[in-house]
């Protein structure tokens, strides 16, 4: 039986070959997720902010979308997996709420930004991003599926899809 | 700069009382929109882990209502209502004059109603600290989501991630006869702001 790995907030974790790797109702926040497809190994960030640069307090690496995918990534080759055989997929980076007047607020379009960020970070370390399923005014659960690289991707209102 | 990871018991002890003032406000407005008589428990102000969230709604993946609205004047931030979808389904049936349904579907009327709901309870929360602190707040016009309480929670979680990796927030329990319902209140100033607010309250020097 596969076991379900739960990935919370600013947290990551990597799996093998068969268990699932889930982060449940993300929201402005973005899933990453690598994945080996020869060895089967995934790994999955769930972070909240685009860079570790522009905070002082940035203790916690799986906070940002920088500082996240170069652990995961050491994490995942120390155990095993090989850069060159890394796909990557994208959720989440939704627009929960949108004023219609007031100050705009900068935080408010953060998913966006988290996405662009994600983006750019795994362009400069050359993993290709395969699928994404990202923006959107509506959370996501994802689950990761080790065995195939399927990514489950669940909502409300907004249906199921496998990306 | 103040970090609401290291606020002292006499800082808390302040904001539990803005949200003692501001849920009575809010006991009032509702009883006045039920016409009934309301009753609540005492505020209690949580500081939690960020991601310990989602878990006091009944998990990350539940449905909740989130009612966002931003506000400026001498402080500047945003304020999020959360109503878990129970108590979300008691209070507009309340309103409507209805049996309570929970499984009924909302049309716009009940979604607009709700969203006025939430922008009078967060205008009580939001009074009680304009009075407490003479400050001038001037809240923006609510937005209204339903969704994952996860995805909801992130927008607090996120601004609160700017500064620490704790969440400030004040849950409240009303009761009508037999009926509870839950409501969490999330007060996100901007950095400076938090001073300007604990210094207004005589807090900081």
């Amino acid at each position: 039986m596969p076991q379900i790995l739960k990935v919370g907030m600013a947290d990551l974790n990597i799996a093998f070959c068969p268990d699932i790797l889930t982060t449940i109702g993300l929201g402005s926040c973005v899933g990453i997720t690598l994945y080996d497809k020869v060895n089967k190994i995934g790994g999955l960030a769930h972070i909240m902010l685009p860079s570790s640069k522009d905070i002082k307090n940035n203790s916690n690496k799986a906070k940002f979308a920088d500082t996240a995918i170069e652990i995961l990534l050491e994490i995942m080759t120390e155990k095993g997996a090989d850069k060159k055989h890394i796909v990557c997929k994208l959720a989440g980076g939704a627009q929960m709420f949108a004023l219609k007047n007031g100050p705009s607020s900068n935080m408010l379009n953060i998913g966006p930004r988290n996405v662009a960020a994600a983006k750019s970070v795994l362009e400069k370390l050359k993993m290709p991003i395969v699928a994404e399923d990202t923006g959107g005014n509506f959370g996501r659960t994802i689950e990761l599926y080790t065995e195939t690289g399927e990514l489950l991707v669940k909502t409300i209102g907004h249906g199921v899809k496998i990306i | 700069m103040v970090d609401i990871d290291g606020l002292n018991s006499f800082e808390i002890d302040v904001l539990r009382e803005i949200g003692n003032i501001g849920a009575g406000n809010a006991a009032t407005a509702l009883a006045e929109m039920l016409s009934k008589r309301v009753n609540m428990h005492v505020p209690e102000v949580k500081i939690v882990d960020f991601k310990n969230v989602p878990e006091i709604l009944g998990g990350a993946e539940q449905p909740v209502v989130g009612i966002y609205l931003s506000f400026t004047g001498d402080v500047e931030g945003s304020a999020l209502l959360v109503i878990d979808e129970v108590s979300a389904h008691i209070l507009i049936d309340m309103m409507m004059g209805r049996r309570i349904d929970l499984n009924r579907q909302w049309n716009d009327i009940d979604l607009s109603a709700l969203q006025e709901l939430g922008n009078i309870l967060t205008s009580s929360y939001l009074g009680a600290l304009a009075s407490l602190t003479n400050l001038y707040i001037k809240p923006s016009i609510p937005c209204l989501a339903i969704d994952m309480a996860g995805a909801i929670l992130s927008v607090p979680a996120v601004e609160f991630g700017m500064t620490g990796d704790k969440v400030l927030f004040i849950e409240t329990e009303f009761i009508e006869g037999s009926d509870n319902v839950q409501v969490y209140f999330f007060l996100i100033p901007d950095v400076q702001s938090y001073d300007v607010i604990l210094k207004a309250l005589g807090v900081t020097e």
